[in-house]
């Protein structure tokens, strides 16, 4: 870290917290002057390995010298709005860095074929904009300033979304349906934030904190945490609230499908453990209580019915989603637990689940590239066709339904323990139930792939296809990290573990 | 009951509007009419903030002498955020906020901050809008339609067909 | 073509005015109600008020729609620029942070360098408002009608 820290020019290492926001909103109005698509994409390349850079350097600064709190625009917190990097934001922004450097290298061949070359360089803009969006959810200290960055995101996600109406126009009404439910969701947070500023006067979170605990909880405050717990879970696909989720991935461009679904629900997720943990304490009565009774609950249902659904579903990109709400309720249930233990096991899954997603969306995408295939019989005989991609595919698929030797398991390990420490018998059960209902519907996809022959136009078998190799190559650093971090577990679950402590006071 | 009633009138038109708003997005089946809804729902969002900000006998946060030797917007911003970490100590922020605000400095100041905030979520409301609306005409133009049963059935019909 | 005879005489003295006011609004939120969304907005009006008088052909030929884009892209340039700018201008020698205006002209009252800076920033909002309204008005109202305006 200290040596990516000198490679920076004086003082950029001092305003990183500031730069790793800025860069990508600077950037997006570049890349929106461009006048061709591929250059765009380089302007979006050089910003992702900033933003990458940035999120190291960090990291660094975090696990050395602490919690970093930056002031906009010199006025000191409370007054002014704060950027504040601890140990639970850290991961999300090394999260959204990294595997948003790999994606924005897997888009150049694939936004290609999916959208209008006069769209592209617009395309790439919107996309910075929704970058910035996220690095500011995960990064501000300020309870409004969340909001205006969850619908800077949000607004450019619908966007991108929509922009997969070229392949497939249900891309539209997608995007419209999530339109409406996420400014619901993003409403009703900002209904929240406004009761607890009527409560505290305070609008940054850690002065909130101080003054909720000294103050003790009233009605409003009580409001407040509904609000913005259904607001977040929206946002998060939280399950009773995640049926904008399934088209919308299922019908955006590829690139959009991968980078979203490893990014934007953790990122809300994120912001949710920040305000239930952080603004709230878990040691109030109605907070701990809506762990039990919500989260637990709630995660338990969505890993079960969602599941189900997922294996009877159609199309593959649809079935990853239903499968991704299932994945939340996992991490729901972690968060649900209330325990040390619980939240980092839950934070250990959201970053795996970035790894399994990112890559399972991006073999799609590679499928799609090269046949044009999204139905799940569609994928017949492409380990034959496609065998690289394949791997891939299969490596983060059996990662997962949580097979041994892959970091599918490693989560799952964790959160068995941590359920088992609470006393949660029925909760190791519907892990178990949950992790055989994966195995059905990732089998599907499995076996089409694998044992059916592939498909024979005028009695030619089509030829094998090589996925060009930027499609390749961050898919396969991807699958390898999927093995990679069951061998080598110990700093995911440190920086997971090193999160919980931070707000959980080291219980 | 009476009482209460009275001493918040501000939140019963914010109520009323907010749940006209969630009733035609749930309730009407035409895209366009829903994002109606929706900006009313947001727009009575606006007016919760705007209505906790007002301190009775406020004048507007504009500080006219620049005095104390400080810069003219830092006195006001100091003034005002006085009277506002003040008026944590209670539910009713107006209240307690109009109270204090007379330690803070001379004259009593409006809250200025919710206004700046829905300024804010104004333009957020307004970007929304335009993606929405924006993303009906793209789906007039697919679908030729904007009715929500009717564009179900399309999607409907393309995916069985497509499935046999 | 001369049916709106009146209105095209009436909007050409208009336009002019309207502009100008959209810059006092800008100018004077330095001391009172105003600032760079509202004047954005008045000023992206009086394009507007042209456009639907003498004709989308009209307006995009005096403002082109890739003027509207460049003109939004500029606006967050300066205003980033700004912020920027604060990063590399920390003049008195302790390092000022993004958007701290003092930087602009570091003096003891602190009062011209947060002048500057409000000014500057205000431009690019000005600057990118007006820009995406224009952009907003060119794609809903550049599209092909359904129904033609003599079927009404």
């Amino acid at each position: 870290m200290d040596m990516l820290a000198s490679l920076l020019p004086a003082g950029a290492a001092v305003h990183a917290p500031a730069l790793i926001v800025v860069v990508p909103l600077i950037a997006a109005a570049i890349a929106a002057l461009m006048p061709r698509g591929p250059w765009a994409w380089g302007v979006t390349l050089v910003t992702a390995i900033v933003v990458a850079v940035l999120s190291l350097v960090l990291l660094g600064q975090v696990s050395t010298g602490g919690v970093i709190s930056y002031a906009m625009g010199g006025w000191p917190p409370p007054w002014g709005i704060e950027l504040r990097v601890d140990m639970l934001n850290v991961p999300l922004l090394l999260l959204v860095g990294i595997v948003g450097l790999l994606c924005v290298i897997y888009a150049l061949p694939s936004v290609a074929d999916e959208i209008g070359p006069r769209k592209e360089a617009l395309f790439y803009s919107a996309f910075l904009v929704c970058f910035a969006g996220l690095l500011g959810v995960t990064i501000t200290g300020d309870a409004f300033n969340v909001f205006v960055f969850l619908e800077i995101s949000s607004i450019s996600t619908y966007t991108i979304i929509a922009m997969g109406a070229a392949k497939d126009r249900r891309a539209l009404t997608a995007s419209y349906n999530y339109l409406v439910l996420g400014t619901i969701g993003a409403t009703f947070f900002v209904i929240g934030v406004g009761f607890l500023y009527m409560a505290t006067g305070t609008l940054n979170m850690a002065d909130m904190a101080v003054i909720l605990e000294a103050n003790g909880h009233n009605r409003v405050t009580q409001a407040a945490f509904a609000f913005i717990v259904v607001g977040l879970g929206l946002k998060a696909a939280m399950f009773p609230l995640h049926v904008w989720l399934p088209n919308a991935y299922a019908f955006a461009p590829n690139f959009v499908t991968a980078f979203l679904a490893s990014t934007a629900t953790k990122v809300a997720f994120y912001a949710l453990i920040r305000f239930v943990f952080s603004v709230f304490h878990p040691d109030v009565s109605f907070v701990s209580m809506s762990f039990t009774w919500l989260f637990a609950v709630v995660g338990v249902v969505a890993m079960m019915v969602a599941s189900v659904q997922a294996v009877f579903q159609t199309d593959a990109r649809r079935l990853l989603a239903y499968s991704s709400v299932a994945q939340v309720g996992y991490m729901m249930l972690g968060l649900g637990m209330g325990t040390a233990a619980g939240l980092s096991a839950g934070l250990l899954h959201l970053m795996n689940h970035a790894l399994m997603k990112g890559a399972l969306f991006m073999a799609l995408g590679a499928f799609a590239l090269n046949f044009g295939v999204r139905r799940v019989k569609d994928l017949a005989g492409l380990g034959q066709t496609m065998p690289a991609s394949a791997m891939a595919f299969t490596v983060a698929g059996l990662s997962l339904v949580g097979v041994p030797l892959t970091v599918g398991f490693t989560s799952k390990w964790y959160l068995v323990t941590a359920a088992l420490d609470r006393g949660w018998w029925w909760a190791v059960a519907a892990l178990m139930i949950s992790s055989l209902l994966a195995l059905a519907y990732v089998a599907r996809l499995l076996a089409a792939i694998w044992m059916e022959t592939p498909p024979s136009h005028h009695g030619e078998i089509a030829k094998r296809r090589l996925a060009p190799w930027m499609v390749l190559a961050p898919m396969g650093i991807l699958a390898v990290a999927n093995v990679y971090f069951f061998f080598h577990a110990d700093p995911l679950v440190g920086l997971a573990r090193a999160a919980a402590d931070a707000v959980m006071g080291g219980q | 009951m009476l009482d209460i009633l009275i001493e918040r009138f501000n939140y019963i038109p914010i109520i009323i509007l907010m749940m006209t708003g969630l009733y035609v997005i749930i309730a009407t089946g035409n895209l366009v009419k829903r994002l109606v809804g929706l900006s009313l729902f947001q727009t009575s969002v606006f007016l919760l903030y705007i209505t906790i900000g007002k301190v009775f006998g406020g004048q507007p946060p504009i500080l006219v002498d620049s005095g104390h030797g400080e810069d003219a917007g830092h006195g006001a911003e100091t003034a005002a955020h006085g009277a506002e970490t003040a008026a944590g100590y209670g539910a009713d922020a107006a209240h307690y906020a109009a109270d204090t605000a007379h330690y803070a400095a001379e004259a009593v100041y409006s809250n200025p901050l919710p206004h700046v905030l829905i300024l804010t979520a104004i333009v957020v409301g307004v970007a929304t809008l335009a993606v929405g609306l924006a993303l009906v005409v793209r789906i007039r133009e697919s679908y030729g339609t904007i009715e929500d049963d009717a564009l179900n059935a399309a999607d409907y019909s393309l995916e069985t067909g497509s499935s046999e | 073509m001369s049916p709106h005879l009146i209105l095209r005489v009436v909007s050409k003295l208009l336009i002019p005015m309207i502009v100008v006011f959209g810059f006092y609004v800008q100018f004077h939120g330095d001391f009172g109600p105003g600032g760079g969304f509202q004047a954005g907005v008045i000023v992206a009006a009086a394009v507007i008020l042209y456009a639907l008088i003498f004709g989308m052909e009209e307006a995009r030929k005096a403002i082109p729609p890739v003027v509207a884009r460049i003109g939004a892209a500029t606006g967050v340039l300066l205003y980033a620029g700004v912020g920027v700018a604060t990063l590399f201008m920390n003049g008195a020698g302790e390092p000022l942070n993004f958007l701290d205006y003092d930087a602009l002209h570091p003096d003891q009252g602190h009062h011209t360098g947060q002048h500057y800076g409000i000014l500057l920033v205000e431009l690019g909002v000005l600057c990118t408002v007006a820009s995406v309204m224009l952009a907003i008005f060119y794609a809903f109202a550049g599209r092909v009608p359904d129904i033609r305006d003599e079927d009404w």
